[in-house]
């Protein structure tokens, strides 16, 4: 028993003698990974401190001269106004429902695309055309789609349901069905991501453990919860990381269709509107430092949480 | 062969640099700065587009290149459609020390925040008179900032009461005389009809709570100018609860159309063409009825109502003003671009073309204009008595604090002007966010 656990240290090299083969395969990982790294730095690390920096003062484009140090004074701020709390509860709303529906969905289109023989390229690029839709473009799609001037859905829907659904109702105008049309435009442009990375993890699923499975009598569900799940864990949770921390960002859908109105506000929205709209540098910065914060809390959550290893199959 | 490597990767690492150089120069776009005659006019979008041949502001750019013979080009570039995405790409431009921005269209009430930031070259002296000279004069108030003129009136815009005179007659309205609110709801809601005004919480709106604020002769800001420490706001008054009892009225009789909430120029336009009784809008809908199938025999047009009964009304005031960037290096030469452009025979040109209505009053007086513009003559007063919105460098946290806190109309009452004043002091000394 110990000479096994012992086994791995006893053949591992101590640290200060690598050999030769070790530290020319290090000096060539920094040649070939250096560049990326200085330039990485470059453009996310200095403009990092710069918002951090900024985010301590009370700093308007227009009046550079009453620029002061306010400490943590715009944090203070941010936290104990109810506005903000309003943006992160949207954000967390959308970045959940669209995430779930989408991980469902996605399986779903993942599992048909791993089955399907015949038109299989075919399907594989009708399932991609939203996902190379800017989103802007669709976010306008959308919103042109069910307003009420432009719209169709509204004569959809009354046509479906026999002169029941009122033609004039405006679905930007209420919370529930803003943040109805804001997720299902996320979910229709995403799932396409999802159901990719999904399919990637499906198609290492060895065929005949699930073959195994079947004569064995297990039920579809069985097998769905048994063994294709498990098999793929690790493709699904960079997939739900990646959607996640995509999710949680969400702007563009929000900034075309509600502009924040009837409270549909979300994180980077209320960034943008201090920054850009009113050119509060310090304050703007503050929710994007905050906002940085919350997509490395989510990041840490899933890696060290629930184990999702990023460098999957490398040993 | 190691050392084949490295050149190879140097290559590589050359390449990278030189397309990401590229890349960031073609950011830049076209810098006009090099070339003292090539002047950039940055346009709001008006009926003209960047078409020259149409008669937009487009194709006074090509009038006076070509009047000024060589001693400097226009070239215009089109801003965004709404007045608050022309505010940001100026603004970041301006921050920017854009040199490629000489001219710029600007909406009255930024020039103030623009001018106190020291983005906006001041109008040099020999110019100044010229430029004020016979314009209406709430658009010249509206050029000046502390005392100093940084931008030249080009056209301005006032709103007018706009009426079917069926349905007045209906309600026993003489509209030859002044009107006010009150009758116009008493007067909708016989009729069983509506009253068209703008309320969906955006700039528009914030016209419109000036507009009734200044004609019951209160102010939104008490001392204008003022930093955000110091400044203090009208709104805890008499005049301005007379404004929100207005707006409440109307919303909650139902009157402002079933959604008021959300009604622009545009929504409040379609209310009044499909058999609404009144409208408060600007001149263009005189253009816009017929093309909505509307026959104009039966549309009147009068001063806008009263807020109180016999205190003259101060209608909504705005326009365009014409700006100098102050990082420009061809300021002499745009001054005089400006001067061409804001002449009086252009300023009819323009509003024969766009139906923007001039800054200078002589053009009213003009008989092509009164034939194409029977309310000539009511802009003109209109555009005298106008009650300009608050002249102050904050003006784009102050508007939009203000029409946040009125919407949704139907929940406004006589405490909403104060909570509005209290919110936008807030959001100015950084104690709320916007």
């Amino acid at each position: 028993m110990s000479t096994v656990a012992t086994a791995p240290s006893t053949t591992r090299q101590p640290k200060p003698g690598l050999t030769d083969r070790a530290k020319g395969e290090r000096a060539l990982g920094w040649k070939l990974a250096g560049p990326a790294f200085v330039v990485m730095l470059l453009v996310t690390a200095y403009p990092i401190f710069q918002a951090i920096w900024n985010s301590l003062f009370s700093f308007r484009l227009t009046d550079p001269a009453s620029r002061k140090f306010v400490f943590l004074g715009n944090y203070v701020t941010i936290v104990t106004d109810p506005l903000f709390w309003l943006a992160v509860g949207n954000t967390l709303f959308i970045t959940v429902v669209t995430v779930v529906v989408e991980l469902v969905i996605g399986m779903a289109l993942a599992m048909l695309m791993n089955k399907v023989i015949w038109p299989r390229k075919t399907l594989r690029t009708v399932v991609l055309v939203p996902y190379s839709i800017i989103t802007v473009v669709s976010a306008f799609a959308w919103f042109y789609g069910v307003q009420i001037s432009t719209g169709f859905l509204n004569h959809w829907l009354e046509a479906l349901t026999f002169g029941a659904w009122d033609v004039n109702f405006n679905w930007f105008g209420h919370w529930w069905s803003s943040m109805l049309v804001i997720c299902m435009s996320e979910i229709w442009k995403t799932t396409p991501f999802m159901s990719l990375l999904l399919l990637s993890g499906l198609a290492q699923i060895d065929g005949a453990m699930e073959e195994a499975a079947k004569v064995d009598g297990a039920t579809f569900w069985q097998r769905m919860f048994k063994v294709v799940l498990p098999n793929m864990k690790a493709a699904i949770m960079v997939a739900v990381l990646f959607r996640t921390l995509d999710a949680f960002r969400i702007f563009d859908n929000v900034f075309i269709m509600t502009q924040g109105a009837q409270n549909t506000t979300t994180f980077s929205l209320l960034a943008y509107d201090q920054t850009i709209n009113r050119v509060e540098i310090g304050m703007g910065s503050a929710i994007s430092v905050l906002l940085f914060l919350s997509v490395l809390l989510i990041a840490a959550i899933f890696v060290r949480g629930f184990k999702v290893d990023l460098t999957g199959g490398r040993n | 062969m190691p050392q084949r490597r490295t050149k190879r990767s140097i290559a590589g690492i050359a390449a990278i640099c030189i397309t990401a150089a590229g890349a960031l120069a073609a950011c830049g776009g076209d810098d006009t700065s090099g070339s003292a005659k090539a002047l950039t006019w940055y346009i709001n979008p008006d009926s003209g587009g960047n078409d020259p041949n149409k008669k937009g502001q487009t194709h006074l750019a090509k009038v006076c290149t070509d009047q000024a013979k060589g001693a400097y080009t226009i070239s215009t570039q089109v801003l965004p459609n709404s007045a608050s995405d022309q505010r940001q790409q100026l603004l970041r431009r301006l921050a920017a020390s854009d040199k490629g921005v000489d001219i710029m269209s600007i909406d009255p009430v930024n020039v103030a925040e623009y001018a106190e930031a020291g983005f906006l070259a001041e109008v040099p002296a020999d110019k100044q008179e010229a430029l004020k000279e016979d314009a209406v004069k709430p658009i010249v108030e509206s050029a000046m900032w502390k005392d100093k003129m940084f931008a030249a009136p080009m056209w301005a815009n006032t709103q007018l009461l706009w009426y079917r005179k069926s349905a007045a007659a209906e309600a026993g309205l003489d509209m030859s005389k002044p009107v006010t609110w009150d009758q116009l709801i008493e007067a909708a809601k016989k009729l069983d009809s509506s009253i068209g005004v703008q309320a969906k919480p955006y700039e528009g709106y914030t016209v419109w709570i000036n507009a009734l604020v200044e004609s019951a002769g209160g102010h939104i800001i008490a001392n204008e100018g003022a930093g955000a420490d110091e400044l203090q706001l009208g709104l805890d008054s008499a005049e301005s609860k007379k404004a929100a009892a207005i707006i409440g009225e109307i919303a909650r009789s139902g009157i402002g159309g079933p959604a008021m909430g959300s009604s622009d120029e545009t929504a409040s336009l379609d209310l009044f063409a499909g058999g609404g009784a009144f409208l408060v809008n600007w001149p263009y809908t005189w253009a816009a009825l017929p093309e909505k199938g509307v026959d104009v025999k039966d549309i009147g047009f009068a001063r806008y109502p009263q807020a109180v009964q016999g205190k003259e009304s101060a209608p909504p005031l705005g326009g365009i003003e014409l700006g100098v960037n102050a990082a420009s290096a061809n300021q002499a030469a745009a001054w005089d671009a400006i001067a061409c452009i804001t002449s009086q025979e252009n300023q009819k040109t323009y509003m024969l073309g766009t139906g923007n209505p001039a800054a200078r009053k002589a053009v009213y007086d003009d008989p092509e204009i009164k034939k194409e513009f029977p309310m000539a003559s009511l802009i003109r007063e209109s555009l005298d008595a106008g009650g300009p919105r608050p002249a102050t460098q904050y003006y784009g946290d102050l508007s939009t604090a203000l029409f946040k806190k009125f919407s949704p109309p139907d929940q406004v009452n006589e405490g909403t002007p104060a909570e509005a004043a209290n919110f936008i002091l807030e959001v100015l000394k950084g104690e709320a966010l916007l």
